[in-house]
């Protein structure tokens, strides 16, 4: 379990990117940070894994306070995966998924044959091993950042917008895949992105946030959707415009589902 | 023609008297702006501060230093450690500026990844910002190795041996043959060890060059991608 307590993140040069922030994210759950760009959620996420140190309050994991854990250390029992993947240019891919394992000690045959059964369990192909990231497409560089992220098998995964340099086809395939990952692994995954959509198909808890790094609402996505906080929430999940709204209306016989725009967005099972 | 071949022993070793100069000048000079450069990039402050001493080094006319040195390290004049010595700090002067340019050309994504996957910053320095400056750091050790052994010439004229002494010796007896042999001989060294240099970057940075990088078909993911579109 992750719990935040009356964080607050102030620069030296003044700005607030995140200020008395109190969440709990339960383990073994997807939450997902989603708001604009400014709303502080990045800096939340880099929290946990002591990138960012707050100025009040307290980050927990498990009870213990990260404040006391030495960073390198902690860095290296988190997986974390970014936007564009942050994959180092010179190392091929194997040796990118190897290098915690390496770091924290493992043997280099256990940390190869370990890398290689990951790059399968991501989708991708034991013979990319021995490229460089540059000779991979985006989506394909993306899964090498999830594994990556899973290689010394972390209890939490921190993914920083690592679906948002990718084109949506390839995107939405990521985003089935790691439900699919999650659904088998069951890691306590803290998710940060701009996409609302994104935010309700992943998060099991979804945390609202907004300029100056205050949350408007954490909760599941049904939840968000019956009752938004406040009118900031109704507006940013298109509850206000109607953009969330399906009819049912009856075409032959069959109930049609369909949204705002009169578009049919699926048949509604009986 | 026949000059060459009469004096070929000779060039040959003021050939390598002059590697044993040149050599150790472009290695120190690489290894000590490489700290320097690093400092540049990491400390905003020291970057103007560091560059502009760099750049006023290379404002010191080679002959001036050449004679004010000795009185400085204590080594007698035609002594060849005080070319070496003035052919490092000309060397760092070319190369200073490259080095701080290749730190910076670091990906800051490259950077923080580094970090969060748990990289203590010595570890991080050499095993990714070291390494990813290298193609820059290497574009400038190849100007230092060809400023380097042709400004290694002007030893001659302080009485330090070397393929200098080809031109200073041809000028005197007025033997032309001997100052274009020493002109050749200096572009030559410089050639070789430029592609020493092009040569020990791709062994040690095979995934900085640019034929391998990019476009090539991938098994998996590309037939997905190409149906897609």
């Amino acid at each position: 379990m992750i719990e935040f307590r009356g964080v607050t993140k102030r620069f030296p040069d003044g700005t607030v990117a995140v200020e008395g922030v109190d969440i709990v994210i339960p383990p073994h759950t997807t939450t997902v940070l989603v708001g604009s760009s400014g709303s502080g959620k990045t800096t939340l996420l880099r929290m946990i894994n002591r990138m960012v140190d707050p100025t009040a309050g307290q980050v927990l994991i498990d009870g213990v306070d990260v404040a006391t854990r030495e960073p390198v250390a902690l860095r290296r029992s988190i997986g974390y995966v970014m936007q564009d993947s942050g994959l180092l240019p010179h190392r091929t891919v194997i040796d990118n998924v190897a290098t915690v394992p390496l770091l924290r000690g493992t043997r280099r045959r256990e940390a190869y044959a370990r890398a290689l059964e990951l790059l399968e369990t991501v989708g991708l192909d034991r013979s990319l091993g021995d490229r460089y990231p540059s000779q991979l497409s985006g989506g394909q560089r993306q899964r090498v950042g999830v594994a990556r992220g899973l290689a010394v098998d972390p209890n939490i995964l921190l993914m920083d917008e690592p679906f948002g340099a990718v084109d949506p086809i390839v995107r939405s395939e990521l985003q089935q895949e790691l439900l699919r990952l999650q659904g088998e692994l069951g890691k306590t995954v803290v998710f940060v992105t701009h996409d609302v959509d994104e935010a309700f198909l992943l998060g099991d808890q979804v945390v609202i946030m907004q300029q100056g790094g205050r949350i408007s609402q954490a909760a599941s996505p049904a939840e968000i959707l019956a009752r938004p906080a406040d009118s900031f929430v109704a507006e940013f999940v298109g509850v206000d415009r109607g953009k969330r709204a399906l009819h049912v209306t009856e075409v032959d016989g069959r109930r049609i589902v369909v949204d705002a725009a009169g578009r049919p967005a699926g048949v509604l099972a009986s | 023609m026949s000059w060459f071949w009469a004096n070929l022993d000779r060039i040959g070793e003021l050939m390598l008297v002059h590697l044993a100069l040149s050599v150790p000048a472009i290695v120190l000079s690489f290894v000590l702006s490489v700290p320097l450069g690093w400092i540049a990039h990491r400390y905003r402050w020291s970057r103007s501060v560091l560059l502009s001493i760099c750049a006023l080094l290379y404002a010191i006319p080679s002959l001036a230093l050449f004679i004010a040195l000795p009185a400085i390290t204590g080594f007698g004049l035609r002594s060849p450690v005080n070319l070496v010595i003035a052919l490092t700090l000309y060397g760092i002067a070319v190369i200073a500026r490259t080095a701080a340019d290749a730190f910076d050309s670091v990906e800051r994504d490259v950077r923080q990844s580094a970090t969060a996957m748990g990289f203590s910053a010595s570890g991080r320095f050499w095993s990714v910002e070291l390494p990813l400056a290298g193609p820059v750091l290497l574009s400038g050790l190849r100007v230092v190795i060809v400023s380097t052994v042709s400004l290694a010439t002007v030893g001659a004229v302080i009485g330090v041996q070397g393929l200098g002494s080809l031109f200073t010796d041809g000028f005197q007896r007025g033997i032309q043959a001997e100052i274009v042999t020493g002109i050749v001989a200096t572009i030559v060294l410089a050639l070789v060890l430029d592609w020493i240099a092009v040569m020990i970057g791709r062994l040690v940075m095979p995934w900085s060059r640019p034929r391998i990088a990019r476009k090539r078909p991938n098994p998996g993911e590309s037939a997905s991608r190409a149906e897609a579109a």
